[in-house]
């Protein structure tokens, strides 16, 4: 029934995408809509479509012009499968640009192989690894997540504020959670802490005792899991409180989610995390937002959002939506000088722009993008108390 | 106090989680074993019949604990598993009749029953995915610790902790009674009797007016049985995961090969002797040897043999040696 339900949706969406006017501007969402980060991404593709769908009823972009989504999936994990789906975007489906992908493999893939020959502009909500700062992109590549290079340095002052002088870093052994814990483990020494063991764990396995063992024997006054919550990050953090190896932690990125309060209870307290998020007044907004648009704020739904309104606008700034010249404008737009720029406000900003003037895009997540083109970060920073999870603060 | 501390730091590492690992390790590989013996074939779907054992269990579970049965402080599966048992031995008979009888009764070469054992692993892998989806379930309700780390602490002074499970007590705990009603069974009664004397020799055994049918039918239900009990008690003390099992198939035909595979002694042999190497090659020895050596002796580095994602490789390991050096295993298996 489920199958009929998708086969008859799917074909819904091809109709709805032929059917669309030729001069309509198409925009690729690449992102995970199966694999691993599947139910994260149900709320993550919505986000996109509403800034689209936004730009699209205000009729002020480039004269009127008409902006439609069209899905890609990227998998998160298979490279082959990506770089096929963005290939098929670009060449046939004929997108101007891309807001995605979401794993950062895939996203290297997908750039490398179809995006930079094809000169079309990729933004990324949540690629994340340090290596995609130095990627050759030919000024293509952009990214509304912060480097995890930026995270380095956040948790390394978040563990030095709580006094913490040794760490055992583990980390779900891929692209994304390697490239985490060492960018953790090199700004924790930098800052004058040890580091006992550095070491990776597989996901799928029903039993994390003999990787925790080793964690223990390596010793530390903090345990740093760089993993998947409901994957083999829930397995180390469980086996570690069963056997007593450890009892405080340290959780970045997705691991801090209402699943590992439901999990782990009152097994937590003491321990501290720091996952991306902002109070700024923008956040609140799309809250809203999402809510009467019929989805849930969830993790990078905001940066979704902002990835895809970062396109429109610098499609609006270059007047043209033409990769080869919106690129040039993202930065300009996203930064200041200019009018301050909240979810909600794009209409305002189009006409802004078309009037000769300046914006600060803010957004959701509020972006700032620095170096090549990444999010500078905003963290939310948590600690466990009682069994729940309280808010420190943001930086 | 230091060696103290060594014994119970060991013990929380290596001692309780392997001898609950072994435990599980030798139910799944005397059912692999008693397959082979009678039926002559080296059994992988036993890897998913244990989890379909494990599903059924999870689902009586779930009815059991809506309508507000339990028996804590134990957890509610225990309840379940004659309900998981049945249904098992069901499966496995019902699969027995659609697909191993026919290549029985053609008396296909054992390479094509285990080819065929093979995708019947791929059928039992759809159906469980099917029924209750790839995501994982937790099975321990009830009080999970008989011992916890930081009362044993208290309660003895030492640095060290030691942790025991429920789960961890009651794998051993059925892993000796399964063990000594076998035993029995085969051993004392007319029926185990005669699959001992088929499993020997088929054709004097046919001779003597032994039924197939009914040894068959018997090493089947015994094999559900086993395999109902093994799942169900490794997903009760890890989590329960239907696609572990898969992985669990390598160190389980290990553990029959090295004690000897058809041999029911050897099985029990082989499961702990795979548990105890896998464990105790991939722990960091560090912290132990802190406490036993003089204090600047203690070791800079982590003191471990081997990175624990190599603990399947281990299995592998021991597997090519025995081949290698004594094909017939710890006991000359090959006879029940």
């Amino acid at each position: 029934m489920k199958t009929r339900y998708a086969i008859a949706l799917a074909a819904a969406t091809s109709f709805a995408t032929t059917a669309a006017f030729a001069e309509d501007i198409k925009i690729g969402v690449f992102l995970g809509f199966t694999g691993p980060i599947e139910s994260t991404v149900a709320n993550m593709a919505p986000g996109a479509e509403l800034a689209i769908k936004e730009v699209s009823d205000s009729g002020k972009l480039l004269g009127g012009k008409k902006v439609v989504a069209v899905r890609g999936d990227t998998t998160c994990i298979d490279s082959a499968v990506a770089t096929a789906a963005a290939e098929r975007l670009i060449t046939s489906d004929g997108v101007k640009a891309i807001v995605g992908g979401d794993c950062s493999g895939v996203t290297t893939a997908a750039l490398k192989n179809v995006a930079k020959p094809n000169g079309i502009v990729m933004i990324s909500p949540s690629a994340t690894s340090p290596a995609l700062s130095t990627i050759e992109d030919n000024g293509l590549f952009f990214r509304t997540a912060p480097s995890d290079a930026r995270q380095g340095v956040i948790v390394a002052d978040i563990l030095k504020e709580n006094g913490i002088k040794s760490i055992a870093v583990t980390y779900t052994n891929n692209d994304y959670g390697k490239g985490l814990a060492d960018a953790i483990a090199s700004n924790f020494k930098k800052a004058g802490g040890t580091v006992t063991i550095n070491a990776p764990h597989e996901d799928g396995k029903g039993d994390y005792t003999a990787e925790v063992g080793a964690l223990a024997a390596a010793g530390g006054d903090m345990l740093v899991v760089a993993g998947y919550v409901d994957q083999g990050g829930r397995g180390v953090v469980q086996a570690a409180v069963d056997t007593g190896a450890f009892d405080r932690f340290y959780f970045p990125d997705g691991m801090v989610s209402p699943a590992l309060v439901t999990n782990h209870g009152a097994d937590l307290n003491g321990s501290i995390g720091a996952n991306p998020g902002t109070n700024s007044p923008g956040a609140a907004t799309f809250v809203d937002m999402a809510k009467k648009a019929g989805f849930t704020s969830g993790p990078f739904s905001p940066e979704s959002y902002d990835a895809a309104a970062l396109i429109l606008l610098a499609m609006q700034a270059a007047g043209s939506s033409e990769s080869g010249k919106l690129k040039d404008k993202v930065m300009e737009v996203a930064n200041a000088p200019g009018e301050k720029i909240y979810p909600g406000q794009l209409a305002k900003a189009l006409e802004i722009i078309a009037g000769g003037g300046d914006v600060d895009y803010v957004g959701a997540s509020a972006v700032e993008l620095i170096g090549s083109g990444e999010s500078s970060g905003n963290y939310r920073q948590v600690k466990y108390e009682n069994g729940k999870e309280v808010v420190v603060g943001y930086r | 106090m230091d060696v103290l501390n060594a014994i119970v730091l060991f013990g929380n590492f290596v001692g309780v989680p392997a001898i609950a690992y072994g435990s599980q390790l030798a139910l799944g590989a005397l059912g692999v074993t008693l397959v082979y013996g009678i039926l002559r074939f080296s059994n992988f779907a036993h890897g998913e019949i244990m989890s379909f054992g494990a599903m059924v269990a999870i689902l009586v579970m779930w009815v059991l604990q809506a309508a507000g049965i339990g028996i804590s402080p134990l957890p509610t599966v225990l309840l379940a598993l004659p309900a998981a048992i049945v249904g098992t031995i069901a499966l496995v008979l019902i699969v027995d009749r659609l697909v191993f009888r026919y290549y029985r009764v053609k008396r296909s070469p054992p390479v094509i029953l285990l080819i065929a054992s093979t995708g019947v692993m791929f059928v039992v892998n759809g159906l469980i995915r099917f029924i209750i989806g790839p995501t994982d379930q937790r099975v321990d309700d009830g009080t999970r610790f008989i011992m916890k780390v930081r009362a044993f602490k208290e309660a003895t002074g030492l640095n060290e902790g030691l942790a025991i499970k429920t789960s961890q007590v009651i794998s051993l705990t059925a892993a000796v009674a399964c063990v000594v009603l076998l035993f029995w069974f085969l051993n004392k009664t007319k029926t185990g009797k005669s699959m001992r004397a088929y499993s020997d020799n088929e054709d004097l055994a046919l001779l003597s007016g032994v039924n197939p049918d009914r040894v068959v039918t018997f090493a089947w239900i015994l094999a559900g049985t086993l395999a109902a009990l093994a799942g169900t008690l490794y997903g009760l003390d890890k989590v329960y995961k239907p696609f572990t099992y898969l992985q669990l198939l390598l160190p389980i035909f290990a553990s029959a090969i090295v004690g000897g595979i058809g041999s029911p002694v050897g099985a029990i042999v082989g499961g702990f002797v795979i548990a105890f190497s896998e464990v105790m090659v991939t722990y960091a020895y560090k912290k132990f040897l802190g406490y036993i050596l003089v204090a600047d002796w203690a070791p800079v580095g982590l003191a471990q043999f081997l990175g624990t994602d190599y603990k399947f490789a281990v299995s592998f390991m021991i597997l090519v040696v025995v081949l290698l050096v004594r094909p017939t295993g710890i006991f000359a298996g090959k006879t029940l």
